[in-house]
């Protein structure tokens, strides 16, 4: 029999039980999809955390008091100005050092408020990490150094504050403490799970001052270069270490951090498609289940093609086929509606979602796979069959 | 057509079979030696369990003897693999079925096309050569009705164009009027007669003893072994059939062939028209006997 006439001949039979079909593709069409979406909503997750990692800005390099093993417990800081400095000496170029000192605070407008995450820092941060204003400037070197009480609000601390109002001038309390507005960033929403929009930027010295210590928590540089990000990360660490003898620091670059994210990410992915890859097994055995009641009921049907010349084999690839046509079809569809339910999640809620071409080849081919595995033991039964037992059958 | 004029079509040599069931050997058939020639036109004929669906069985193919020698379009089937086995039935024999078993949801051109999906053969060249058995069987009035829109008598004879559609040696019929009416039974008989004449060799399986006694010859079964004509009632109709079923020397229950009628031509396997293919409006004089039921619904 020609492959063509057995695709044909496995649609007519599709066709003759319309509804059975479609209730035996459900489970291939719901694993499918449950795959396809759930795989979209993991690599959109991934890649939006890797864009906001590469959204600090390029070849950054965070130094750190303590070692960054799984499981080791945040080391308190022992960084100072000071330390700032030789590391500003080992890397050459002070605009390439940032450092940050942060503190939750309550920050006030007349009668307005809203909580904010205090963050004192020098003026080189704009240009270590990717900040932009919205209205203003930022601080100038002089600010830090003088320790003058100024501030910069992010987007969501100015409107809380502010609503439509400009804020450039206007005097706000930090901790009870007064600042002046001097800019506002742009809005730029949540990042690694941080509402960057609730920031406040201030003078690292009026920070310190305003919560009593000379400790800084931790700081960023910026390599010239990615060949040379390696080398600076250990001469920095060995600076450190030299002041600090005690005390072990860490210099992790963003690759490091993506990669320590992107497994996790990689394995709940793997985790969420085993899950789905499960329920397309239990569709697959619907399938099977659902073939073999076909081979019984059609058991006439073959006694009848075997004796007018159906090979055992024609009659295994009419049956193995009809098996692949109910999964690929139901996987086909499993795409459609898992490609739309990442679609809606995508539009519809923080959720990303991204759609990948391996994981729609990937659902396809287990789909089609799914059919021949499961289509097998029935087809082999139907081609077995003894022509004359089978006609004789009622 | 695979069969040549001279070559019997079928020959078995005291084939037997028996059939296991739960442990327990149960012969069905205990060595028959019979021979169909190219133009017979047989009736097997015998009481329930005498064992002759057995011998359908094994003369279209669809069975192995236990012992014994069967050629089938002069292969001998225990050389054959269930492959070589479907090709043989597809190519020599043509079933013919008591209850028609036709595809349903399929039409009857379809349903005559069938066999000629497992040769192979291209859509286009099945449903011409489908309509043109429909025609010969004088059902292309209804080429495209499914077998739940005809009659009994009619569905039947799809299958007999069914049967014929390979172009057989050897149709093999098991109880052919066995759901059918008097009248539409005649009419069937009087198609398989048409088919016979135009040299394509008959076996039937009946208990209706009328149906045999239109046979050229009548072979009865009786306990898995064929009856000698001595013992057996001779059919009136068929005189030259005592010696055709005269007991071997070798074995007791041996028929020999009948000499073929020289007269005889085989169904044209061509698509080029003959007499009973000719697409004239009025039915071919051969197939006279069916014309009376055409319509008829059951």
């Amino acid at each position: 029999m020609r492959l063509a006439e057995a695709w044909r001949v496995a649609l007519d039979a599709l066709r003759a039980n319309r509804l059975r079909s479609v209730l035996t593709m459900l489970g291939v069409v719901i694993g499918v999809a449950a795959v396809v979406a759930l795989v979209a909503i993991g690599t959109g997750t991934k890649r939006q955390i890797e864009q906001q990692v590469e959204g600090l800005g390029s070849n950054l390099l965070l130094v750190v008091p303590g070692r960054l093993d799984p499981g080791a417990a945040p080391t308190a800081s022992t960084l100072t100005m000071d330390d700032v400095d030789a590391v500003t000496r080992v890397v050459g170029d002070r605009d390439r050092v940032a450092v940050t000192i942060s503190s939750g605070e309550t920050v006030r407008a007349g009668s307005q408020s809203a909580f904010a995450s205090m963050q004192g820092v020098l003026e080189t941060t704009p240009t270590v990490f990717v900040r932009r204003l919205d209205r203003g400037s930022y601080l100038t070197r002089t600010d830090v150094t003088t320790g003058r009480r100024v501030a910069v609000l992010g987007a969501g601390v100015a409107s809380t504050l502010f609503g439509e109002r400009d804020p450039i001038g206007r005097q706000i309390t930090i901790g009870g403490v007064r600042f002046r507005v001097i800019g506002t960033f742009e809005r730029l929403g949540q990042s690694l799970g941080v509402d960057r929009d609730s920031e406040v930027h201030v003078p690292v010295t009026a920070a310190q001052r305003l919560l009593g210590t000379d400790r800084i928590d931790g700081l960023a540089i910026r390599a010239p270069d990615r060949e040379r990000i390696d080398a600076l990360g250990s001469a920095v660490v060995a600076a450190l270490t030299d002041r600090h003898p005690d005390t072990d620091f860490s210099a992790v670059t963003q690759e490091q951090i993506l990669g320590v994210l992107g497994d996790i990410l990689g394995v709940l992915t793997g985790v969420l498609a085993a899950i789905a890859g499960i329920s397309l097994l239990v569709g697959g055995v619907g399938v099977s289940n659902i073939m073999l009641v076909s081979v019984r009921e059609r058991t006439k049907e073959i006694g009848l093609r075997k004796a007018v010349g159906a090979r055992p084999r024609d009659i295994g690839v009419q049956f193995l086929l009809e098996a692949v046509l109910l999964t690929t079809l139901g996987g086909v569809l499993g795409m459609g509606l898992g490609i739309s339910a990442a679609l809606i999640v995508d539009r519809l809620s923080p959720v990303p979602a991204a759609i990948t071409w391996w994981s729609l080849a990937l659902a396809f081919g287990v789909s089609a796979a799914v059919g021949i595995i499961f289509g097998v033991v029935p087809a082999q039964r139907a081609g077995r069959l003894d022509p004359v037992v089978a006609l004789r059958t009622e | 057509m695979t069969g040549s004029f001279t070559a019997p079509a079928i020959v078995a040599d005291n084939v037997s079979r028996t059939y296991d069931l739960d442990g327990v050997s149960v012969p069905a058939l205990r060595g028959v030696s019979l021979t169909v020639a190219p133009t017979d036109y047989v009736a097997i004929v015998g009481t329930s369990g005498s064992g002759k669906s057995t011998l359908m069985h094994l003369l279209g193919g669809l069975d192995r003897p236990s012992g014994g020698t069967l050629l089938i379009g002069g292969r001998d089937v225990s050389t054959l693999n269930p492959a070589e086995m479907a090709r043989l039935r597809n190519e020599v024999i043509g079933f013919v079925f008591q209850s028609f078993h036709l595809l349903a949801r399929t039409t009857a051109r379809d349903n005559v096309a069938l066999p000629l999906v497992y040769r192979g053969a291209g859509r286009r060249e099945r449903r011409a050569r489908a309509a043109e058995m429909l025609e010969r069987v004088g059902l292309a009035h209804r080429l495209d009705h499914r077998p739940n829109q005809m009659s009994g008598g009619e569905q039947q004879r799809v299958a007999i164009a069914r049967a014929l559609v390979t172009g057989p040696s050897v149709l093999l019929a098991d109880e052919p009027t066995g759901n059918l009416d008097s009248a539409t039974g005649q009419s069937v008989l009087t198609l398989l007669e048409s088919l016979n004449a135009d040299g394509v060799a008959v076996v039937l399986v009946t208990h209706d003893k009328d149906v045999a006694a239109r046979a050229h010859r009548q072979i009865t079964m009786r306990d898995g072994l064929i009856v000698p004509p001595s013992a057996a009632s001779p059919s009136p109709t068929s005189p030259s059939s005592s010696a055709s079923l005269s007991p071997s020397p070798t074995s007791p229950s041996h028929a020999s062939p009948s000499p073929a009628p020289p007269s005889l031509s085989p169904i044209p396997t061509s698509p080029s028209p003959s007499p009973p293919t000719s697409p004239s409006p009025t039915p071919p004089p051969d197939l006279s006997g069916t014309a009376g039921f055409e319509g008829t619904r059951s």
